[in-house]
Parts: C-alpha cells; structure tokens; sequence
C-alpha cells in the first residue's frame, strides 16, 4: 500500500493567510486566544499590526470584525468550531450576517476529531445552526490543497462565510491546488452509476476509500466533494439522485441539520430516491483518539460501505 | 463650545424629534417611545452639533461613526437621519410597516446614513471598537461614538468589548449611556443592578465623564471632553428621563417602554412638545 500523504487543513489556512496578507493590505485577523491551534499565528508573526487577539471573548470578536468590516477590512476571524458557531451564533447573525458584511469565520477543530479534549470542544452541531442563518456561506473543504483554494476564494468573496477546517492532518484528495474551485459548485472526484456518496470535509477522503472497496464488490459509486453546504449544489444533487437513484451522505456532524439533512431537503423535495445518512447520531462524543473515535462513533469507511449496502437494497 | 444660539438650536431640534418619535410610534402603533425619548437630546447634540458627516455623502470616509447600540430606539435615530438630509422626511410615518426601510430595529442596509444593524442588545459597542481599530490602521481622525442603554450594560458583550476599547487604548470611542433607569420589567436597580455604574466603567479602563443627559450644553461639553481625553476610551454616563419631554410617560416610564400611545395621548404629546423653546425659557 502507497503511503497517503497527509496535511491539517488548519496548517493550509494559516499559510495561505500569510500570502494573502502579502498581497493584500486590507485584510486582517482575529482570534481568540487560539492563534497557535487555529494557525492565525502565522499571521500574527507576519504582520502583526494587522492582527488583534481579542482574548476568551468569541462575542466581541464577532463584534469587532464586523466593525472592521464596515470599515473596509476584508476580515478573518478564528477559533475553535465550538465557540466561532454556537458561542457567537446571534453576533454572527444580526453584526454579520444580516449587515452582509465581509466577516470570514474560520474555525478549526470541527467535528469529533478534535478528539481528546472531549465533548465540550467537539463541533458537531455547527453546521445545522449556521446554514440556518440568512445570507452567510457555509463551507467544510475536503483537504488541504481544497482550503487553501476557499481561503483564497473567501478573500474575493464579498459576503459573511463560516468555514469550517479540522485539526488533525488527514489524507489528501487533490493531488495539487491545480483544480477549478467554486464557490457552491460540488466537485465530482469520482464517477459511478450505483450511487452517489456525497460527503464534505476530511469525510471526502474516506468516502473515497469506501468506494475503492466497494468497486471491488461490482458496485459502482460516485463520489461528490459537496464542499459548500450554503450556498447548495441543488442542481448537482439533483442530477445525482436522478442518474444513480440512491444517495449517502457522510459528514463529521450530527445527521441531523447538516450535510446529509441539506441534501435530504432537496431530495425529497426534487428527486425522492433511497437516501441514507452516514454521520454523529444525536449524541455528544466523548474524550479519545480521533482515529478511535472515528470507529466508535461510525465514521469510517466500513460504516459508509455499510450504508451503500442499505440504500442499495432499497433502490428499485 | 456652543453657542447661546447654537444651544437654543439644539433644544429645539431635539423637541422636533421627539414629536417625530410621537408621530412615528403612534402611526406604526407600536414602537419604543420611552428610550427613544430620554435619547432625543444627546442623538440632537450628535447629529446637529458634534458628529462630522456629510448627509450628501453617506459613506465618506472621514465621516465620525455613530452606532446606536441599543436598537429599540431607533425612532429617533430615524428622526435625525431625515431632519439631518439622509431622506426625506414623509418616510419617518413608514416606521415598522411592511416594505418599509424604517425597521422596528435598525438595519443599515435599509436606510442611507446608518452605520450599524442592531436591536439584539449589547453588540454595538464591539462594532464600534472595530471601526476605531480600522480608523487607526488607516490614519484616520475619526470619531467612533456608540450609545447605548442602562439595562443593556446587564449584556455581557459590553464588557468584553469595554475590556477591549481599553485593552487597545482606543481613545477615538466615545460610549454614552443614556442612563434613564428603566428597562422592561422594571426600575434597572430592581431587575439587576448596575452600581457603582461609573467605577465599573472606571475599573474597566475607561475615562468616566457625567453629565445631565437632557442639558444639551452639558452634552455638547462631555462629548468634546470625551473626545479630546487621551490614551484611554470615553464613556458619558447621560443622566436621563425615561419619556422625557412628555409628562405622563415620564410618570409612567414601565407602561411606554415598548408601547405606543393613544390617540388621545398623543394630542397632549404632541401639544406640548410643539411649544417652541425660546430664550427666556428655562425649560431644558
């Protein structure tokens, strides 16, 4: 077995925020006493006139990105997902998202993978409250060559933006940051008549693994990178439902309001055909290795394979 | 410092807004008289005497901010906007109507002139410290002032946002309370008290100026003080009226929070606020 080459899509994020600090002036960074996990620490250390640590204090970051914002400032705003989503959700709302303004919210440490610290520090609830609030963008990229792409985009983009990045290093699924990235267009990595396997975030890359399996068994998956959840690929998951008449949905997250309750939204609505969503049941995880709790809490490519099976069996 | 004319100007224009806040609240029959009335002569002071801006070039960019914080008093924010030359007038009677660019809370992306969307309370004060940091990383004048009200200082993004005001020095904010003593359930000292209101500010890092929120000599002076203080922020701690200006509200203060009132009510409203001060007057 080839070796897979590995990166934190946080380790992207702060090395394209370097570069994009070189070459425009206007940006500038927030965090909240996370710089060193969420790697705005990079930028801190690159231009430090232009970056503000705004201490423990999720809320009034928001706040003041937003201010800067007003102000012309293309802002970049991080921590961890836990605290950029849910601890801030009605700054976000009403200072960034209703005023439209150019607030990007880059947290890291999504999902259950943040692994060790437990349950209190495990986003997976994020992105159903963001996707739930008008006029901001949602997006979970795959790999590290994927961030790099949307930070660059995030920087043209004029609007508020929640992305969602991880800590640990995961395999990559773009050989190079060569591919046309857009923002709201799934990327189809692989394809199959069988079934579509839509997944975002560090789930891509095992969707990917499930569907090698799999073809081994005769089944023939397409595989979709949905990397933006808001604004949705609606038509692409509809062309999908109606090419392949089944779809699974894998995420790092509640199955319930994201990825997967995204796309069931438009499938039920467009194109009911067998859907089975592979993600955290309605639970808090709990403290372990990611790797660990990955298995413990069915999120491997066994797991997916699994629901492939299911919706297959269902498929007329 | 303001003239003798300038001054009696100035109490007349903060009756005119204050019949607008009448007018408005009661075409929309809801709204937030009470607020919007202890305001009227501090957002007066603002907009017809202290803020640098150009009502023909909204966005200009070495324009003085204002963010009104507390977004439930956004009649007579509306009111200083029109009187000011952002729109015209005959919209303020839209206030809170469907389709209307007049809010029930602010919104700046409806109106020309507005800074900031608020109404969730205890947000403008972070908004405002942004735009003074963006201020100085461009090596601007500006002035960022932000208003806010007694019982949102129970928010707890107040203080974390005073905490950065002071943490980064920034000396071009200038918070005014409009202190009226009242909130929705009840007297601000009954539902959550916030004494000693000024060493809070003062142990925050903050220079604390007082001043009678309805003086609006007084006003004109602690916003310049305010403003020339520096190495530390500014708070005005405005003693105020709740209803100010019309006397059965300021009686009354808990029943016109967020009440309109009636017909009959506001004929008497209005007959008194329609008086025009003149210099002889004592009245302020």
């Amino acid at each position: 077995m080839s070796e897979v080459k590995t990166e934190a899509t946080r380790d992207a994020y702060g090395k394209t925020l370097v570069e994009l600090g070189k070459e425009n002036p206007k940006i500038v960074v927030l965090d909240a006493d996370l710089a060193a996990s969420t790697k705005t620490a990079d930028f801190r250390k690159a231009f430090p006139e232009r970056f503000f640590d705004m201490g423990v204090a999720e809320q009034d970051m928001i706040g003041t990105a937003a201010g800067l914002a007003a102000s012309g400032k293309i802002v970049f705003a991080s921590t961890f997902a836990v605290f950029g989503s849910g601890r801030a959700w009605d700054q976000i709302r009403i200072s960034a998202a209703y005023t439209r303004l150019n607030v990007k919210i880059v947290v890291t440490h999504g999902g259950i993978t943040t692994g060790e610290d437990g349950a209190s520090h495990q986003a997976n609830e994020d992105i159903a409250i963001m996707r739930a609030i008008p006029n901001l963008t949602v997006i979970v990229p795959a790999d590290a060559y994927e961030t790099a792409k949307v930070i660059r985009a995030a920087a043209k983009f004029n609007g508020p933006m929640y992305i969602r990045l991880s800590r640990i290093k995961s395999p990559l699924v773009y050989k190079d940051e060569s591919f046309a990235y857009q923002i709201g267009k799934g990327i189809t990595l692989r394809q199959g008549k069988d079934v579509t396997i839509i997944a975002c975030g560090i789930m891509v890359a095992k969707a990917l693994e499930a569907a090698e399996e799999l073809s081994k068994q005769k089944i023939n998956c397409r595989v979709v990178d949905l990397h933006t959840i808001k604004p949705l690929d609606k038509e692409l998951i509809v062309r999908c439902a109606k090419e392949t008449g089944a779809i699974v949905t894998v995420e790092e997250h509640s199955i319930l309001g994201g990825l997967g309750g995204a796309v069931a939204e438009v499938i039920v609505e467009n194109c009911p055909v067998p859907m089975a969503r592979v993600g955290i049941k309605d639970m808090f995880g709990e403290s372990g290795k990611p790797e660990e709790l990955l298995v413990k809490y069915g999120l491997t490519a066994k797991d997916i394979a699994a629901a492939v099976g299911s919706v297959l069996k269902r498929k007329k | 410092m303001p003239s003798k004319e300038k001054v009696l100007e100035l109490k007349n224009i903060a009756q005119k807004l204050r019949q607008h806040i009448i007018e408005m609240i009661c075409q929309a029959a809801s709204g937030h008289p009470g607020g919007s009335l202890s305001a009227a002569d501090i957002v007066a002071v603002l907009y017809f005497h202290q803020l640098k801006h150009n009502p023909k070039d909204p966005k200009w960019v070495d324009r003085d901010r204002f963010v009104m914080s507390k977004g439930h008093a956004a009649p007579v924010l509306y009111a200083a906007l029109a009187e000011s030359g952002y729109f015209p007038l005959k919209y303020l009677t839209t206030l809170r109507q469907i389709g209307s660019s007049l809010q029930g809370h602010i919104d700046m992306l409806s109106l020309p002139g507005i800074e900031m969307s608020t109404g969730s309370l205890g947000q403008g004060l972070s908004a405002a410290n942004g735009m003074a940091l963006a201020g100085r990383l461009d090596n601007k004048d500006y002035q960022v002032y932000c208003l806010l009200g007694d019982g949102e200082c129970q928010e707890g993004q107040v203080w974390e946002a005073a905490m950065t005001s002071a943490h980064y020095k920034l000396d071009k904010i200038t918070a005014i309370i409009d202190h009226n003593k009242y909130q929705i359930d009840g007297s601000v000292e009954k539902i959550k008290n916030l004494k000693p209101f000024g060493d809070k500010w003062k142990s925050f890092g903050w220079n604390v100026i007082s001043c009678d929120g309805h003086d609006v000599k007084a006003v004109c002076e602690a916003l310049e003080e305010g403003k020339n203080y520096k190495g530390k922020p500014s708070v005005i701690i405005a003693d105020t009226i709740k209803g100010k200006g019309v006397v059965f509200m300021e009686e009354k203060p808990l029943d016109y929070h967020g009440k309109a009132p009636t017909e009959t009510e506001k004929e008497v409203a209005l007959k008194a606020l329609c008086q025009i001060i003149l210099d002889k007057d004592e009245n302020k």
